[in-house]
């Protein structure tokens, strides 16, 4: 299983690296099971949330709130949302209780470069998902 | 009830909450507990196998040398027929029947045996295909579980982060429009660049007509003619 203290660590140090063009700060979150809050440079309004377990290391973005989806327009998005999860790599549309998100979830082999790409694209997916889905957002 | 099946129930009888559906104190303990018995089973499934296999193989090889002593007696018999000795002849066919009789048993043996290892064999099979699901199961409880856990622990940070505030579309429409100002600042930051370089100032001069590069050699050179005359 992963340690996600030096997940942690090595996470911040890949964050500050100038040269990617892709600059994070890692914020860990304590708790039963503890989450990495990945802050985005530019895009602090859409954390990066990353957690460990046996099977898997989970990353999911927040998209939105059931209650800011046009209520007519629910049924619709929904359709669309799994009709364009093939088409986002890395990325899958899901929802936690009230809460639509996007995820990824990666192999507990998975090394630091893989999922620093899976933040990046996350990131990237989460922008061009609200925009895609904006005509069914209040 | 599978899991997947399980979750789709509740949310049809109104559970908003998928984690409510299956992840309860005793789901991890009940799965646990059946990839325990499952595994048990199935070891005791596969030591009876090979127990019984190897009674069947010796129950076979009996039958086999009955069969040869069969054959050889046979032989004998005729031997002692040809010899007229009847009474020999008797005696032999007697051991005969018998050897028939053990062989009857053996073989009845062999067929139960054989049985035996095919019932064991359905019964690893299925037991190893419900191993795999209990497993598979189990990894979805915990996985779920997982989530749960780390979804109550962002809640519990979101909340004071001011970005909770601002709806999806207002929260897309603040980072265009940092890019936006960002954007603004670099065109801003490169006209500024172009006159502190004195890049748009040479223009202008040039226009104005102060500087004319293309003169220069010829003034320096009209002044120093001036100055040797």
């Amino acid at each position: 299983m992963v340690n996600i203290n030096t997940l942690a660590d090595e996470l911040a140090e890949k964050g500050k690296d100038i040269e990617s063009g892709f600059l994070f700060e890692v914020n860990p979150i304590p708790g039963e099971v503890e989450v990495l809050q990945i802050i985005i440079e530019d895009r602090e309004e859409f954390p990066v949330f990353i957690s460990t377990s046996e099977e898997q290391i989970l990353c999911i973005t927040y998209l939105f709130k059931e209650d800011e989806v046009k209520p007519e327009a629910m049924d619709e998005m929904n359709k669309a949302m799994l009709l364009t999860n093939i088409s986002m790599p890395l990325s899958t549309f899901g929802k936690i209780d009230g809460q639509y998100i996007i995820y990824g979830a990666l192999s507990v082999e998975s090394g630091l470069e893989e999922i620093v790409h899976e933040i990046e694209m996350l990131s990237g997916n989460v922008i061009e998902a609200i925009e895609a889905m904006s005509d069914y957002l209040k | 009830m599978s899991l997947i099946t399980k979750i789709i129930t509740a949310l049809r009888g109104g559970a908003r909450e998928v984690g409510e559906a299956i992840v309860d104190q005793n789901s991890v303990r009940i799965f646990e507990q059946e990839i325990k018995d499952a595994e048990t089973a199935l070891e005791k499934a596969k030591r009876d196998l090979t127990e019984v296999m190897a009674k069947e193989m010796q129950a076979g090889r009996k039958v086999e040398e009955l069969k040869v002593n069969v054959t050889k007696h046979e032989g004998y018999a005729t031997e002692a027929l040809e010899k007229d000795n009847e009474e020999l002849a008797l005696e032999v066919a007697q051991k005969i029947a018998e050897f028939q009789d053990e062989m009857a048993i053996q073989q009845k043996a062999q067929e139960s045996f054989s049985a035996h290892v095919e019932r064991l064999k359905g019964i690893i099979k299925q037991t190893s295909k419900s191993l795999a699901d209990y497993q598979r199961q189990l990894t979805m409880v915990k996985t779920t579980d997982s989530v749960q856990k780390a979804t109550k622990t962002i809640t519990s940070n979101y909340a004071t982060g001011t970005s909770k505030l601002l709806t999806a579309k207002e929260s897309l429409d603040r980072i265009k429009q940092k890019q936006q100002d960002f954007d603004d600042r670099m065109a801003a930051g490169e006209v500024l660049e172009d006159e502190f370089d004195g890049g748009n100032l040479e223009e202008k001069l040039k226009e104005a007509g102060i500087v004319q590069d293309d003169n220069k050699a010829k003034d320096i050179l009209a002044k120093l003619k001036e100055k040797k005359d």
